[in-house]
């Protein structure tokens, strides 16, 4: 797998009057297979519009967006994605949820729900396969929209701030799971989020946006996730100075966009 | 005087406006200031106990002639002599029967075609575009205004009947279920094309099934104005239904059987109602849970 972002822009054209606002300008912009791409950046930087555009809700105005060399032209399951606000069917149980996308390919039944209960075990779901999803806790809400996410084997997985709805302490341990999701799957990983701890803990690459117009202002490669995989405890790899010293930097370089609002 | 009386006191001295104006703290496991909370069931019941009771005591004490309101037992006498005997020469279960086949005919056709169109409005602009001016003109006209139209088109048998019940519900139906379609949220709709979906399995698997609460409370609505039109479409050559009953009862003046027949319509619009509130709790156990 090898997405690639070729020189996109993307103009949204402008309300009566005002100029055009360009929301993403020449983006560059390579995931390779089985990495951890995480977008950060002061509010109207474009993440948002950037992961559209790689999910393919959204064209770009111009330039390309290429999977494995093919043109992206629209969503697929190929790309899926995870939503913030977790967006599960409630008319279906948690099992029904997760296999949705295979009954949408036209999986059989009995061949559907096999794949999916892999990634119910998988989000340490097994229990609550039959139950109402609007019964459960937010974290367990977006453990199912994960799940429902990989089931559709993607070869790249889009993850929209997916953690951002969910209280402080639910969220460490939902990075801490997702990181083991990610090594168990090696799925590649495109992932938003407003929080520079969970940036910086979670990707190996990381991508600092900036506004007016959107662009990519800073690139970083990012070792924590691995100290992490192999055995240093999230608190010990958060706490290290390493981590601390590109948390301020990236910080540093938020807090600059932010301030000309 | 200890605390428990000294706040009953203060609350006394506050008089209706002060509980009207300011909310009580709540006791454990409620919500403080949720409106409209508490239970209703006693005063409700307490409510059509005391309009009984004072139906009854006005007629017994003969404040009002009976031709205009008989007393309640006058109107069960009534419901007990036509449920034996019949009204004009059909018996009461088959007025009962002819008046609710009418409603269910008309009902279902106007679902039959009412929630597609309703769809295909929220769905598509060319509907829109087409039908909504047309749902929205012919809306507001009082069903009475056009029975006559359908009496010249369609004649005086069922048809024009059928059909004047089915178009007071047929707007409502169509409205309700053009607003469903909103209720997938768009991330719903991104989830399922970012799983593979195509625009009809969106349609079919996500905007239905979402909108499946608001066209069940549009065939609730539907439902409630049809009964409301069937007095108006039995009003002309009709030799049976509740609607026909009523309205003859009152050239003779039989105020009795006019009340019973009003109370017999209430009684299977809740039947309806209910059933289709049945049908909600079974068929969208999520609805408002989301």
């Amino acid at each position: 797998m090898r997405l690639q972002i070729e020189d996109a822009s993307v103009v949204f054209p402008a309300p009566k009057g005002a100029a055009p606002t360009e929301a993403l300008q020449n983006i560059q912009l390579t995931i390779n297979d089985g990495e951890f791409v995480v977008a950060i950046g002061a509010s109207g930087c474009g993440k948002s519009t950037l992961l559209n555009l790689i999910a393919g809700f959204l064209a770009p105005t111009s330039g390309d967006i290429l999977l494995d060399s093919d043109l992206v032209q629209g969503p697929g399951a190929e790309r899926s994605v995870v939503f913030q606000n977790h967006a599960l069917l409630p008319w279906l149980n948690v099992q029904e949820n997760v296999a949705f996308g295979l009954m949408l390919q036209g999986v059989s039944k009995a061949k559907r729900y096999e794949i999916s209960d892999r990634f119910i075990d998988l989000l340490g779901l097994q229990n609550f396969k039959k139950a109402s999803t609007y019964n459960l806790s937010g974290g367990m809400q977006q453990r199912v929209g994960i799940a429902r996410a990989l089931a559709c084997d993607p070869k790249l997985l889009l993850m929209d701030e997916p953690l951002g709805a969910l209280d402080a302490l639910t969220r460490e341990r939902a990075q801490e799971l997702i990181l083991r999701v990610w090594e168990d799957t090696g799925k590649s990983v495109f992932f938003i989020t407003h929080s520079v701890e969970e940036a910086l803990f979670m990707g190996t690459q990381l991508i600092v946006m900036s506004p007016r117009p959107g662009r990519i202002a800073h690139r970083f490669d990012l070792p924590f996730s691995r100290q992490f995989l192999q055995g240093t405890p999230a608190r010990s790899v958060k706490a290290s100075q390493e981590f601390i010293a590109l948390r301020e930097k990236v910080l540093d370089i938020i807090f600059s966009d932010q301030e000309m609002l | 005087m200890n605390d428990t009386a000294k706040t009953s006191n203060a609350s006394r001295r506050l008089g209706l406006l002060g509980r009207l104006s300011r909310s009580r703290p709540t006791q454990p496991g409620e919500t403080y200031g949720v409106p409209g909370s508490g239970e209703t069931r006693y005063l409700s019941a307490a409510t059509v106990i005391g309009m009984l009771f004072a139906w009854w005591l006005i007629t017994t004490l003969g404040w009002v002639a009976p031709l205009f309101l008989p007393s309640p037992q006058a109107v069960i006498h009534a419901f007990i002599t036509i449920s034996e005997n019949g009204f004009t020469n059909t018996p009461l279960w088959q007025h009962v029967l002819v008046s609710s086949a009418r409603m269910l005919v008309a009902f279902f056709f106007a679902c039959l075609f009412g929630i597609p169109l309703g769809l295909a409005i929220g769905m598509s602009s060319v509907a829109r575009g087409m039908f909504h001016p047309l749902i929205e003109l012919y809306r507001p006209i009082p069903p009475l205004a056009y029975l006559p139209l359908m009496i010249i088109w369609f004649g005086i048998g069922e048809t024009s009947k059928v059909l004047l019940i089915y178009l007071s519900c047929f707007a409502p139906i169509v409205l309700g279920c053009s607003a469903g379609v909103r209720s997938a949220s768009i991330e719903q709709i991104h989830a399922a094309y970012s799983f593979g979906a195509t625009r009809w399995q969106v349609l079919r698997h996500v905007i239905l099934q979402a909108a499946l609460p608001e066209i069940l409370t549009a065939m609730r609505i539907g439902i409630g104005f049809g009964w409301t039109t069937l007095v108006a479409a039995e009003l002309v050559a009709s030799r049976e239904g509740i609607g026909y009953m009523v309205l003859t009862a009152s050239k003779f003046l039989q105020t009795g059987v006019v009340i019973m027949g009003i109370i017999i319509i209430a009684a299977i619009a809740y039947l309806f109602d209910w059933a289709i509130r049945y049908l909600e709790h079974r068929l969208v156990p999520w609805k408002g849970k989301v």
